[in-house]
C-alpha cells in the first residue's frame, strides 16, 4: 500500500551563465495519509491519486526555475500511506533526514506527527482545518498553510453580513467533525453580529445512493427536514463529512441561499479562478496534472512555494533560519489572491483571502469591504491574537 | 508597382497631417479599439484574435503588433486599413513585448513557458529563445538597445538580457509580482513595478552592473495599502516624471524622478493597467480594465480630462508616432 516516489524537476541547466556561489540544495517531503472514505456525493469530487502531489511537482518546477538563477536546487519526495502505516512511514522520512515536510492529514494525526518530528523539523500543514491546532494545540514547528475552520466560517459570515442576510438557519451533521464545524459558524455569527435563529441536525443514517434514483428520496426528505423553521435569510450547512450539504440547494422547504458546506463554499482555490494572474497558474497546473486544481494541490503548491521564496530571499537552506524568515515582517509572497500572503507570527497561520465558490465561479472573496483590523484586513478572518491560547510561538 | 507607391506617397504628404490614433487592446472583447488622438472619438473597433494584450507599433507607425495570447502568436495589422497583414511566431501565451527601436527584432515574454522569444520582424522567424524565470511578463529595452529587461512574476526577478548574444548577464530580485520594466530615455534609470509587493524598484544603470538603489512605495488615504498595486509605467522623454498605474486603486501615481518622490495621485477608471503617451507627450492614455474605458490625462497639468468607452476589458494602448 505504501509507496515512495522521488521527483526531480530536471532540465533547468544551460542557462548560459554561471551560478553564483552559496549553492543551496533544498530537499522537502510531502506526506499524505489516505483515509478510507465513501465515494463523494458528486462524481466531480472524486479524489485523484495525485491529490496534493501534483501541486508539489508544480511548486518544485517553479522553485527550480527561480533557483537556477541563484544556484539553488530543489528536490521533493512524496509519500502516501493508509492511517495505520502513518507513523512508521513518517519516522522513515525523519530518519532519511527530511527537515521540511508538508503534511496532508486529519487534525489529530497532524498533531501527533508534528510532535514526533520535534523542534528541528518544519511541518507545513496543507489540509487540517481544526481550530485547536491554531489555538491551545499549536506547535512551534508547525506552520498552517490551510486556513482554519474559523477563517472559512468568518469568510462566509462576512459575506452574509455584507449582503444584509443576518438571520441564519444552521443545519449541521451528526459526526464530530460536523459538530465542530457548526461551532465555528456559531462563533462567526456572534463575531459579526449575525443571528442563528434555529439549529437543526441532519442525522447521518448512511445517506442516499447517488446512482439509481437517490435524488427521488432526497427530493422528499430534505423539504421535510427543513419544514417549519423560524424565519431566516440563509441556510448555513455544517457538513464536514460531506453527506448532505450538496443536496440542500433547491430542496429546502422555504427558498433561501445555502452557504457553508453546500451552495456557496469557502475555499482556498478552485479550478475556475482566473483573477490576479491565476489563469497562468491554472494553465500550468492543468498541463501538468491533466485535471483541475483542488484545494489540497493549491495548499501544497503554496507550502513549497513559500519554502522556495524563503530560500531565495534568505539565501539559506537551514530550517531554523527559514522559519525565522517566514515569521518575520520581511516575508510576503504572491499567491494569485490579489494581496500578498504572510504569516501570523503568534500562531503560524498563513493570512490569506478566502474565495467563495458556487461550484463554477468565484462569487465573492473575503475579507469583505468594510471589515477592518488594526494589523491587516486579513486578520478579520479566523482567530485573532487576543483570542488565541497559542503560546508556542512566544506569545 | 514602384511608381504607384510613389504617387500614393505624394498624395499622402500633400494631405493635411492626419491626427494620431490610439490603439487599445481589449483582452476580453478580443478586439482593438481605435481612437482619434485629438477628438478622442472612437473611429473603429476591429477583431484582433483571442485575448489581445500586449500592443506596440513599428517606428514608422505603419504596423500594429498585438500579442494574441490565446492564439499563441503575434498578429500584425495595417494601422490604416486595420487588415491583418501577417502573423509572427511568438511561442506560447505571449503577453507583453518590446520592439527594438529600429523596428526589428521583437522581444516577446511567453508567460506559460518561462521564455523570452526573439523574433525577426522581417523574416518572421525565431532568432532565439532565452530561458527566464516563472511567468515572464514585463519587457523593457534600454535606449542604447544593449539591454532587454524581462521581469518574471513568480520568480520575482528582473533579468538583464544582453541583446548582442541573447544571454542573461544580470538578475536582480525585486518585490512580489514584477509587472513592468521602464527605462528612462537617458539610460540612467530602470523602473520595475511590483504589483503585489506594492513598490517600484529603482535600478541605477550607470554603473558597471545594474544596481537596485531604492524602492518607492505608495500611500493614498482611504485606500487599503493592499490595493495600491503598481502595474504599467511610463517615463517622460525628459526623464523628469514617471507615471505609474496602480491597478485596483484606480489611480495613476506621478513620481518626480529627480527626487524619487510621489507627488500626486490622479483618479482614473477602474483597474488601471497600462499607459501610453501621445508622441508630443501632452496626453497620457490609461487603460481601465474593469470600467471598460480609457482615461485621458493632461500630462502638464497632471489631471484627468476625460474618459472614453472602449471594448471589453481594455489591457494595453499604443499611439501612432508623429
Amino acid at each position: 500500500m505504501r509507496y515512495f516516489a522521488t521527483m526531480l524537476a530536471a532540465g533547468m541547466c544551460a542557462l548560459g551563465f554561471a551560478a553564483p556561489a552559496g549553492a543551496v540544495e533544498m530537499r522537502s517531503a510531502v506526506f499524505r495519509i489516505d483515509y478510507p472514505r465513501l465515494a463523494p456525493i458528486s462524481r466531480f469530487d472524486e479524489v485523484p491519486e495525485d491529490l496534493g502531489f501534483a501541486g508539489a511537482v508544480l511548486a518544485t518546477e517553479d522553485n527550480m526555475t527561480t533557483g537556477a538563477f541563484l544556484g539553488h536546487s530543489y528536490e521533493i519526495e512524496t509519500v502516501s500511506v493508509p492511517p495505520e502505516g502513518a507513523d512508521v512511514a513518517f519516522k522513515a522520512l525523519l530518519e532519511a533526514g527530511h527537515e521540511t515536510i508538508v503534511v496532508l492529514a486529519e487534525n489529530e494525526d497532524l498533531l501527533r506527527l508534528a510532535d514526533m518530528a520535534g523542534p528541528d523539523v518544519l511541518i507545513l500543514n496543507a489540509a487540517s482545518e481544526g481550530i485547536a491546532l491554531r489555538d491551545a494545540d499549536c506547535r512551534a514547528n508547525t506552520l498552517h498553510i490551510a486556513p482554519s475552520d474559523a477563517m472559512k466560517a468568518d469568510a462566509v459570515a462576512q459575506f452574509a453580513v455584507w449582503k444584509k442576510w443576518p438571520e441564519w438557519l444552521l443545519i449541521h451533521g451528526s459526526n464530530p467533525a460536523d459538530i465542530a464545524l457548526a461551532e465555528a459558524y456559531r462563533r462567526s455569527a456572534a463575531k459579526f453580529g449575525a443571528k442563528i435563529v434555529e439549529e437543526r441536525v441532519f442525522e447521518d443514517t448512511g445517506g442516499a445512493r447517488r446512482t439509481d434514483s437517490g435524488h427521488v428520496l432526497v427530493q422528499r426528505q430534505v423539504p421535510i427536514a427543513t419544514q417549519g423553521a423560524e424565519d431566516h435569510d440563509i441556510v448555513i450547512a455544517a457538513d464536514a463529512s460531506d453527506y448532505f450539504a450538496p443536496y440542500l440547494p433547491f430542496h429546502l422547504w422555504t427558498p433561501a441561499p445555502v452557504m457553508g458546506s453546500g451552495g456557496l463554499r469557502p475555499v482556498t482555490f478552485h479550478g475556475g479562478q482566473e483573477a490576479w494572474g491565476a489563469t497562468q497558474f491554472q494553465t500550468r497546473f492543468d498541463e501538468l496534472a491533466g485535471r483541475y486544481v483542488r484545494e489540497e494541490d493549491y495548499n501544497t503548491w503554496l507550502a513549497l512555494r513559500i519554502i522556495g521564496e524563503a530560500v531565495t530571499r534568505a539565501n539559506t537552506g537551514e530550517v531554523a533560519a527559514l522559519r525565522d524568515y517566514l515569521l518575520s515582517e520581511e516575508f510576503e509572497v504572491a499567491a494569485f489572491k490579489g494581496v500578498p500572503v504572510t504569516f501570523r507570527s503568534w500562531n503560524g497561520q498563513l493570512r490569506q483571502p478566502i474565495l467563495l465558490f458556487d461550484g463554477r465561479i468565484t462569487a465573492s472573496v473575503s475579507p469583505q469591504d468594510g471589515f477592518l483590523h488594526q494589523v491587516s484586513p486579513l486578520d478579520t478572518l479566523g482567530l485573532d491574537q487576543p483570542e488565541s491560547a497559542c503560546t508556542a510561538f512566544g506569545g | 508597382m514602384r511608381g504607384l507607391g510613389l504617387v500614393a506617397l505624394l498624395a499622402a504628404t500633400a494631405l493635411p497631417a492626419a491626427a494620431e490614433k490610439v490603439f487599445v487592446s481589449n483582452e476580453r472583447g478580443n478586439t482593438v479599439t481605435v481612437l482619434d488622438a485629438s477628438s478622442w472619438e472612437v473611429l473603429e473597433e476591429f477583431a484582433a484574435g483571442n485575448r489581445p494584450r500586449g500592443i506596440t507599433m513599428s517606428p514608422d507607425g505603419k504596423l500594429l503588433y498585438v500579442c494574441a495570447s490565446d492564439d499563441d502568436l503575434v498578429r500584425v495589422f495595417d494601422t490604416e486599413t486595420y487588415e491583418e497583414v501577417h502573423t509572427l511566431p511568438s511561442g506560447p501565451d505571449p503577453e507583453l513585448f518590446v520592439l527594438h527601436p529600429s523596428g526589428n527584432p521583437l522581444y516577446i515574454a511567453n508567460e506559460d513557458d518561462n521564455l523570452v522569444t526573439v523574433v525577426d520582424t522581417e523574416s518572421h522567424t525565431v532568432l532565439a529563445e532565452v530561458p527566464v524565470g516563472v511567468e515572464p511578463e514585463g519587457m523593457g529595452i534600454s535606449a542604447d538597445s544593449k539591454w532587454v529587461v524581462n521581469t518574471s512574476e513568480t520568480t520575482n526577478m528582473a533579468h538583464f538580457i544582453d541583446t548582442s548574444d541573447y544571454t542573461i548577464k544580470h538578475n536582480i530580485l525585486v518585490d512580489q509580482r514584477p509587472r513592468y520594466a521602464e527605462f528612462t530615455a537617458d539610460g540612467k534609470w530602470l523602473f520595475v513595478t511590483s504589483e503585489i509587493g506594492g513598490t517600484v524598484s529603482v535600478i541605477d544603470m550607470t554603473g558597471e552592473a545594474p544596481n537596485l538603489t531604492q524602492k518607492i512605495g505608495f500611500e493614498v488615504s482611504g485606500v487599503q495599502p493592499e490595493w495600491l498595486q503598481p502595474v504599467g509605467a511610463k517615463a517622460t522623454e525628459d526623464g523628469n516624471w514617471l507615471f505609474v498605474a496602480l491597478g485596483p486603486a484606480n489611480r495613476v501615481a506621478v513620481i518626480n524622478i529627480n527626487t524619487m518622490e510621489v507627488e500626486k495621485y490622479i483618479l482614473v477608471g477602474q483597474r488601471v493597467w497600462q499607459l501610453a503617451f501621445t508622441p508630443d507627450e501632452k496626453f497620457l492614455v490609461t487603460t481601465n480594465g474593469n470600467s471598460n474605458d480609457v482615461t485621458i490625462i493632461d500630462v502638464e497639468a497632471q489631471e484627468a480630462i476625460r474618459s472614453v468607452q472602449v471594448g471589453q476589458q481594455p489591457w494595453g494602448a499604443v499611439v501612432t508616432p508623429e
